[in-house]
């Protein structure tokens, strides 16, 4: 897990630069459509956990004409968010790992995130995420437009994949949540 | 077919019930050991509610209003009652961010969609007219901070009462009720997950009523073959809101609701004949007619004679003792029937989840209650072993949350 997530690394932070563009110059001021005018989100939450990881889901849902992709997301709840999938390693075992290319909201369709799919993946937390508060996230779109959506945070007992048959669960105590600090 | 024999009997029968009535007097007089059961207005008010129109999986009623869905609901088939105790750290903080995460579950399964992260989304789509409706006992309301209404305590001690801890108090109670067993299973299960980082479980009870269309007549029975509710007010008067509705601060557009596990002991009272078990409640088997009437909803004449000079409708009667010259000694029942797997080599384990709802528990329950408890014929079939009073809180808007009258 340590060699993927190193691997990604590099990738996070272009991500996380465009997501800083895409903030500071706003989607509100072109006229032409932008990616984040087309898509809206629906029964968000995010699962509650003390510390380290957790993860965000709900429901993306495009209206425009093109597919619009996600290649960030960000939060002010964790330092570090990643776009994520889950895979069949080879082994039968089921992983989380970064989604090559982004999150595609195909145009007129939908994308849902939910556990043991994708998902939006908060790598470290800030401070705990406790159920019945509300967490706020920003995705940022290919063409650079930004969408802001507030979840709930939920009490949630499943989605604990596994990242490449390391034991990071997300929420509940925080046994084997400690993926980031192994990686930095 | 059973009514029908039954009521044939019953216009030729009057006289014989009146010897019957003698020997039963004696029963009661011994017995006054009074209880509860009865306590209501006794088994006979009954809910328009209940089961009057066709049952459909596919109906909902309304989460959000002006008062929370599950007190003038039509009553459901299945009904499951939840306390919950706080977890110690659980403050005002945590209380407001629990109801806000219950709210919006049960907003979303009352509209058969599943909650944010139900695992088992399948079995949200039904609606089956389920509701959801949260009731706080005193220590919530004291960890809040807030003042509750004066009644907001343990009942008094009748002298009826074999309390267990294990069916008593709390301090959220949650109502989950459906014509679906699976939708209140589902729900329940649901709100339990999303409870579990602030309570722990105190005790739950599971309870039935009657399918609809299922038997003839307008109220519920209990397991003794009683109506149940016949003189309830009905929803959507103004006799309903007065008896119901509290105006009362926090609790504005709530109500008070008292929940008691009354056991009734079914082995006893099969040595019961007929005629007794109807003098003990002073109405008719068969139709749920007073024993002065024919007709569930006529008004009983307790000033009635039989040829030997005895009230027709017995002095000791489960709903002689409930009436009160005091209109406002009046409550709305809203009870479900148990019937859990009996231990200890006995037959049943049956009874009534007994569930009134009222705008001031002292002023319209307790008085009942205790000329019931005083004396009530029925109190010798029947135990209370369970009870919890609780102050349900408003509805609230979309958008808002159950409770934050008290906690915002």
């Amino acid at each position: 897990m340590n060699t993927r997530i190193s691997t990604r690394f590099g990738i996070l932070l272009v991500a996380a630069a465009l997501g800083l563009a895409g903030c500071a110059s706003g989607s509100t001021s072109t006229p032409a459509t932008t990616e984040a005018d087309s898509v809206t989100i629906t029964n968000a939450w995010v699962k509650a956990a003390d510390s380290g990881m957790s993860a965000a889901f709900g429901v993306l849902e495009n209206s425009g004409e093109t597919d619009a992709t996600i290649v960030s997301v960000s939060s002010d709840a964790s330092s570090m968010m990643e776009l994520h999938e889950v895979v069949d390693d080879g082994s039968g075992s089921m992983v989380m790992q970064e989604k090559d290319g982004g999150f595609v909201v195909p145009a007129g369709g939908s994308l849902t995130l939910e556990p043991g799919g994708y998902h939006f993946m908060l790598m470290d937390l800030t401070a705990p995420l406790v159920a019945g508060e509300e967490a706020t996230f920003t995705v940022t779109f290919e063409d650079g437009s930004t969408m802001e959506f507030v979840a709930p945070v939920k009490d949630f007992t499943g989605a604990n994949e596994n990242y490449n048959g390391g034991d990071m669960d997300m929420g509940d105590d925080h046994s084997g949540m400690d993926m980031g600090g192994d990686d930095q | 077919m059973t009514t029908d024999r039954n009521r044939s009997d019953r216009t030729g029968s009057t006289r014989r019930q009146f010897l019957v009535g003698g020997a039963v007097a004696g029963v009661g007089a011994a017995a006054a050991i009074g209880i509860d059961l009865a306590l209501t207005s006794g088994m006979d008010a009954a809910p328009a509610a209940s089961g009057s129109t066709p049952q459909d999986g596919a109906d909902i009623v309304p989460f959000y209003g002006a008062h929370q869905a599950g007190i003038d609901t039509a009553a459901q088939t299945y009904g499951t009652f939840v306390a919950l105790d706080l977890l110690p750290e659980v403050q005002r903080d945590a209380q407001r961010r629990m109801m806000k995460v219950l709210t919006d579950d049960a907003a979303r399964l009352t509209r058969g969609e599943p909650a944010l992260a139900d695992s088992e989304p399948e079995l949200a789509i039904a609606r089956a007219r389920l509701t959801v409706t949260f009731g706080f006992g005193p220590e919530f309301v004291a960890r809040a901070g807030g003042s509750g209404p004066s009644w907001l305590k343990p009942l008094p001690a009748f002298s009826i009462d074999r309390l267990e801890p294990a069916y008593t108090g709390g301090d959220l109670l949650i109502q989950v009720a459906a014509d679906d067993p699976l939708v209140v299973a589902h729900a329940t299960r649901m709100l339990l997950k999303d409870s579990r980082s602030f309570t722990t479980v105190r005790w739950v009870q599971q309870g039935f009523r009657r399918s609809a269309g299922a038997y003839p007549e307008r109220s519920m029975r209990n397991l003794f073959g009683q109506v149940d509710g016949t003189v309830n007010p009905e929803a959507g008067t103004a006799d309903f809101d007065e008896v119901v509705w509290s105006s009362d601060g926090w609790l504005a557009g709530g109500t008070g609701m008292v929940v008691r596990r009354i056991r009734m002991t079914l082995d006893t009272w099969d040595k019961l004949d007929r005629s007794g078990r109807e003098q003990s409640v002073g109405r008719t088997l068969d139709t749920g007619a007073p024993l002065t009437g024919t007709a569930e909803t006529d008004d009983p004449d307790f000033e009635a004679r039989n040829a030997l000079g005895f009230p027709v409708i017995p002095e000791f009667s489960h709903m002689r003792r409930a009436r009160s010259d005091n209109p406002r000694e009046r409550i709305l029942r809203r009870p479900y029937n148990y019937d859990d797997a009996p231990t200890g080599g006995a037959l049943s384990d049956s009874g009534l989840i007994f569930a009134s709802f009222q705008a001031d528990i002292d002023a319209q329950f307790v008085p009942m209650q205790q000329r019931l408890a005083d004396l009530d014929l029925l109190n010798e079939w029947t135990i209370p072993i369970g009870s919890a009073v609780f102050a349900v809180p408003p509805g609230c808007a979309e958008g808002g949350f159950v409770g934050e009258t008290l906690l915002s």
